[in-house]
């Protein structure tokens, strides 16, 4: 469902504010310092960061081939182990017995039944890969606009988050309401309309 | 402006009534939608159409499949206070096809399949690829655009009550699916 893909989904953004350096300086320093970090022979379940469209599994925004006409395109990589729950029972159980017997007890307390937990998931984390999920961008800076090909609820929330942290600019959802507000023919007067705008029916004359 | 979370319930309605005026408009205004993006050969209903029906007596879903789907339930619908929530499209431009649907909630592009264009064969291909694909996205965003600003446009104006409304409701009631 990316750029390149034969059937896509698009999220649309507006941003908003200005970058404080070259945008194309400030962008590519955004890009590498928080450039997707590879995780899997770490404890971390979860990642995120950008990548590039074209190599996704082996990101670098050292030179400019992000940067094409009037817009940069690259791509927010989320990276997840997701273990099984059944696994994680499997080993639960194991390390369990296994602290009771060096113990010579027959029970744990909570404190330890939930770091025992931790220390297995942490384990498990360490041998299992992270699966990754890539979603294109495209930064339409003429337009300040912004076009992020997935319409996940979590890819959206991540991209604004990261988006915010990297650049230092805020992007504003696009939808019915955002897109009436950032029309440019929007007067204060219709403004006022907008806001106090209640359903119509379509069906039979109302007086809304 | 409002908080965006509250704004998208708020207005939760704009973009359903939008979706129902533009099937009005491309049944009857195809001049006035060529008008609003001159490059347009023909704006079409594809093969979907999801019309919904909220009220404190209703919730009902009526869903239009199929290329040759008879729209009958969907002006059953309309005609009982139903709004339509999805749409697939269909834009001619030249001798190019862009399909798309546009669902009430965000009115965010889904499906999107664009023209033909060349393959990527290697990465020296991708930069001329992606100003193609490029300018093919940017014909459905601007498009979407454009009718939106000129259902709003008619939406706050007083003329929405007295002209537009009248003429919408004279169609779903001599309309046969």
């Amino acid at each position: 469902m990316g750029f390149f893909s034969s059937s896509a989904a698009i999220s649309r953004y507006r941003v908003e504010g200005q970058t404080e350096g070259p945008l194309l300086e400030t962008v590519r320093e955004g890009l590498n310092r928080y450039l997707i970090r590879d995780i899997d022979q770490q404890a971390e379940e979860r990642t995120i960061g950008w990548t590039n469209v074209d190599r996704p599994y082996a990101p670098s925004f050292e030179d400019s081939s992000f940067a094409i006409a009037d817009f940069f395109l690259f791509a927010l990589r989320i990276d997840k182990k997701s273990i099984p729950a059944k696994v994680i029972q499997k080993n639960l159980a194991e390390a369990t017995a296994k602290r009771k017997a060096e113990t010579e007890r027959d029970f744990l307390s909570r404190s330890e039944k939930k770091m025992l937990k931790e220390h297995v998931i942490n384990v498990l984390a360490l041998r299992i890969p992270a699966t990754p999920s890539i979603y294109d961008i495209l930064w339409d800076y003429a337009e300040n606009e912004l076009w992020l090909f997935s319409t996940q609820k979590a890819a959206g929330e991540a991209l604004e988050s990261l988006f915010s942290k990297s650049f230092n600019l805020s992007l504003v959802r696009l939808f019915p309401y955002t897109m009436a507000e950032f029309h440019p023919g929007l007067t204060d007067a219709a403004r006022d309309l907008l806001n106090k705008l209640t359903p119509c029916s379509f069906a039979k004359r109302d007086g809304s | 402006m409002m908080d965006v979370a509250y704004a998208l319930k708020r207005f939760d309605f704009l973009g359903k009534e939008f979706l129902t005026w533009l099937w009005y408009a491309v049944e009857n205004q195809a001049d006035t939608l060529r008008h609003i993006d001159p490059q347009m050969a023909s704006l079409e209903i594809g093969n979907r159409l999801v019309l919904q029906n909220k009220n404190q007596q209703n919730n009902e879903t009526v869903t239009i499949r199929g290329d040759s789907a008879g729209m009958e339930e969907g002006v059953l619908a309309l005609r009982k206070g139903a709004l339509v929530a999805e749409m697939n499209l269909i834009y001619r431009s030249g001798d190019e096809n862009w399909h798309f649907s546009l669902k009430g909630e965000t009115l965010d592009p889904s499906s999107v399949k664009l023209p033909e264009t060349g393959r990527v064969e290697t990465s020296d291909d991708i930069e001329g690829a992606a100003i193609e694909k490029y300018h093919l996205y940017r014909r459905v965003v601007d498009l979407v655009r454009s009718l939106f600003a000129h259902f709003l446009e008619q939406r706050l104006d007083s003329q929405w009550h007295t002209g537009v409304l009248p003429a919408f409701q004279a169609w779903i009631n001599t309309k046969e699916g």
